[in-house]
């Protein structure tokens, strides 16, 4: 793997960015934490610490940006942000992990034991008498009330038709930077982000419905504790993901990239279809079985 | 020899350092970051070591004296948090910031600004969780594992505590991607993945397990947020959640955690044994595949720290089944460490005494935990002093020792000057005795039924207690010539560039102490391979 293009290695410059974010973070760590303390203070704390950490992210990539445009940057520290977006991924697959692990873990172990499977007879009759373990569920108290699940056809399948064609849009305007075709190349990224954005919005329309028409809430129990936490957290990576692809698009506005050279769209691209594999997840086991 | 080429470029910055305090906030260079993660984890070692005194003197006689039960609390769970992820885990991101590029022939680390904000994110982020000492409510004190319910009894320090991991899992993530980075795309040609330094693998397989685990902390926290906040049933029964369910992810990422600690002391050992036996490391393969195997078992094991809760008869056994099987690639590390002495021309000086100190100390804390990992005996064991005594056996005297060896074997390699061999022998001794004193009695404690995590015991445990709190005491002590020794290591002989008659690797081929910039071009071929051979 190791590769060697040029005589001499790169190490950038030191840079005033990463200690801007780390004072972001604090702001935003501390301000998060004593608004869910009550502190009213807290909030504009928070909103401090979001502005400080969008003025770094736009500050430290328009810094890359640059270097990158002027050629700073040979194949070997291409290869390296290659693979540190790659394990980068794979931490944010680790995070969903951890939630669908939940999910399982109530399904298949959680919510029949409550109904007294296994060793767990007693549990059942003493503690959740006549309870009967079934998915979805709020659980043998009720959490939250009556519910309605999120049925699988409708706006989720329309979600996931979207989702699916913005991969294959993303991926004809990879092969178009490849053959050089920028103008199909610039459609076909715009298409991508619109239905990224497409997406978001639907996903909004639903949390709506869920909220005002089916008493279906964060608050409904492992039920919609496992939807809301998924696939909030999901398209929170979807809108990333799509405000990513429209800084590429703009970017191939300007000519950035070349067949050779173009990381950023890549790695965007990556990122993209993760959100897309994730949902795959997220269709097949919290919205269709 | 030295590979500083003559500066044909026109970056500024390849001078040297930067002056002032930018030279530390803005740098991007691996010595200087590394430096950064290496003070900075011995500050933490003695904050963590204060809140340890604490807990050591209201031990040290029945009844209850010193602080109260709740402070107590307080205590073991700010101990634990500080010394796992403000001790020993920037410790040894320190040691791999300083010695991975130099061990693989590369310039620095592969993204080296990112490098430069895992380390930013680590005061930051133990602000934040010393910050909940002084809130309502006091510090966290449900423990460092935060089970649910209790840990959703803390006051104001909840969300702080929630955040701070948030952020030593975002600093350990980047830290690990850049790990891993550097040491597959930056090694010196010729260098093959089977030619690379031990300390550089077990680091590269304790990168993967980060990545893989770190995220899954932060999952299990968020869900502790939203259950406490936003009205989540993820640990809640009667939503259909289950508060073990917590313990299951948590010790899915909390049994890897434990082989991230120890992991690259391994690697530390497997790089001292050798220079000090003048003798190639015995079975390098092997240790390598031994450590891989390590850290797969540690992804299937984890139920065994919950033997106690409830769970299936055939997951009891699985888990204890599988938790014993790492005693097998184990063995095979502690069988190549001592064939590697074997016949050696051994000397003793300061790090190779803290490598055999590992060796023997470690391996105690290894018997112990597999008697822990039979389910039937756990069930007795469990929550007692036993316990404790396990873990500070493989933590104290192997973790901490093995980073302690790191950094008496490579300070004259970072300062250019050979440190007080005196005291660092004294250093040595001084902790060995002590930490035996204070660690060994608790088996005992264990046994005989003293739980952990209360501030009284009963009178008949009175004897052990107080030997383990002298024991401590002086543990803590000692630690203060290990600063000494640092603070004067300026002051001593010059260090040639080899520094140790036995050493090999790159590391030892750039003038001690090693320049600001070091492999600006990669190694010669020839060089890397005579290096490592």
């Amino acid at each position: 793997m190791t590769t060697h293009t040029e005589e001499r290695y790169y190490v950038p410059h030191g840079s005033h960015w990463p200690i801007v974010g780390s004072a972001g973070l604090l702001l935003l760590m501390v301000g998060v934490s004593s608004w869910l303390n009550g502190s009213d203070a807290g909030f504009y704390i928070m909103m401090a610490g979001v502005a400080v950490i969008i003025f770094m992210i736009t500050g430290w990539f328009a810094a890359v940006i640059g270097e990158s445009q002027a050629g700073l940057y040979n194949l070997q520290v291409d290869h390296s942000f290659r693979q540190g977006m790659f394990w980068f991924i794979f931490s944010e697959v680790m995070f969903f992990a951890a939630f669908f692990g939940a999910l399982f873990y109530a399904r298949n172990m959680s919510v029949p034991w409550l109904g007294g499977s296994s060793n767990n007879f007693f549990t059942n009759l003493l503690l959740w008498q006549g309870y009967e373990s079934t998915w979805p569920t709020n659980g043998p108290g009720d959490i939250g009330g009556e519910y309605t699940a999120m049925p699988p056809f409708g706006l989720p399948l329309i979600n996931t038709v979207l989702l699916l064609t913005s991969s294959i849009t993303v991926t004809i305007a990879h092969h178009s930077l490849l053959a050089g075709k920028r103008a199909q190349l610039a459609i076909f990224l715009a298409a991508t982000f619109l239905l990224g954005f497409t997406f978001v919005y639907m996903q909004g329309v639903e949390y709506v419905e869920a909220y005002e028409h089916m008493n279906l809430k964060l608050t409904s129990g492992i039920y919609g504790s496992t939807f809301f936490m998924l696939t909030g957290f999901h398209g929170m990576h979807v809108t990333i993901g799509a405000i990513m692809l429209t800084i590429i698009f703009f970017r191939v506005l300007k000519g950035h990239f070349t067949r050779e050279k173009h990381f950023a769209f890549e790695a965007v691209a990556w990122y993209w279809h993760f959100v897309d594999v994730v949902w795959i997840g997220l269709y097949v086991f919290v919205y269709w079985m | 020899m030295s590979t500083t080429v003559a500066d044909l470029h026109d970056h500024h910055d390849d001078h040297g350092p930067a002056k002032g305090i930018g030279r530390w906030l803005f740098s991007t260079n691996h010595k200087d970051i590394g430096t950064m993660y290496l003070v900075f984890s011995l500050v933490m070692f003695f904050v963590g070591g204060a809140m340890a005194m604490v807990i050591r003197s209201e031990l040290a006689i029945p009844g209850l004296q010193f602080v109260h039960p709740e402070f107590y609390n307080s205590m073991t769970t700010m101990h634990a948090l500080i010394m796992i992820f403000g001790g020993v885990m920037p410790a040894f991101v320190g040691l791999a910031n300083w010695m991975i590029p130099l061990m693989v022939g590369a310039p620095d680390m592969a993204l080296p600004r990112m490098n430069n904000w895992s380390f930013w994110i680590l005061p930051v982020a133990f602000s934040i969780l010393l910050s909940t000492l002084f809130m309502p409510g006091g510090a966290p004190a449900g423990g460092w594992t935060m089970y649910p319910p209790l840990v959703l009894q803390t006051g104001d320090a909840f969300p702080y505590l929630i955040f701070a991991i948030h952020l030593m899992g975002i600093s350990s993530i980047m830290g690990a991607i850049n790990v891993i980075v550097t040491i597959i795309n930056m090694r010196a040609p010729e260098m093959t993945l089977l030619k690379m330094p031990m300390f550089v693998w077990t680091w590269l397989i304790t990168a993967y397990l980060l990545i893989a685990v770190m995220p899954v902390l932060a999952g299990a926290v968020t869900m502790l947020l939203t259950d406490q906040f936003f009205g989540t049933s993820f640990f809640l029964a009667a939503g259909g959640g289950d508060p073990v369910m917590f313990q299951h992810i948590f010790w899915f990422f909390g049994h890897p955690e434990v082989y991230i600690m120890i992991l690259p002391a391994f690697g530390v050992v497997s790089e001292i044994i050798p220079t000090f036996s003048r003798k190639k490391l015995f079975g390098h393969d092997s240790m390598v595949y031994a450590a891989a195997s390590i850290a797969f078992l540690s992804f299937i094991v984890w139920a065994h720290h919950m033997f106690t809760v409830g769970m299936p008869l055939s997951g009891q056994l699985f888990f204890m089944f599988a938790t014993m099987l790492i005693a097998v690639p184990t063995g095979v590390k502690v069988f190549n460490w001592v064939a590697t002495m074997w016949r050696g021309a051994m000397t003793f000086e300061t790090p190779m005494l803290f490598s055999l100190a590992f060796v023997f100390l470690f391996t105690i804390g290894g018997f112990s935990g597999l008697m822990l990992a039979a389910a039937p005996a756990d069930i007795q064991y469990h929550d007692t002093y036993f316990v404790v005594a396990h873990f500070h056996y493989v933590l104290v005297p192997g973790s901490i020792f093995a980073i302690m060896a790191a950094v008496y074997y490579w300070l004259p390699k970072w300062t250019g000057h050979m440190y007080n061999e005196t005291l660092g022998k004294a250093h040595f001794w001084a902790s060995t005795i002590f930490v035996n004193l204070t660690f060994f009695p608790m088996h005992f404690l264990g046994l005989a039924g003293m739980p952990r995590r209360i501030p009284d015991y009963s009178t008949q445990f009175t004897d052990f207690n107080t030997v383990a709190s002298i024991g401590a005491l002086g543990f803590g002590l000692s630690q203060l010539i290990f600063v000494w020794v640092i603070v004067t290591a300026w002051k001593g002989s010059k260090a040639t560039d080899r520094v140790w008659e036995g050493a090999h690797g790159l590391e030892w081929t750039v003038p001690s102490p090693a320049p600001y910039h070091t492999f600006e071009t990669p190694p010669k071929a020839r060089i890397a391979g005579e290096a490592f051979e």
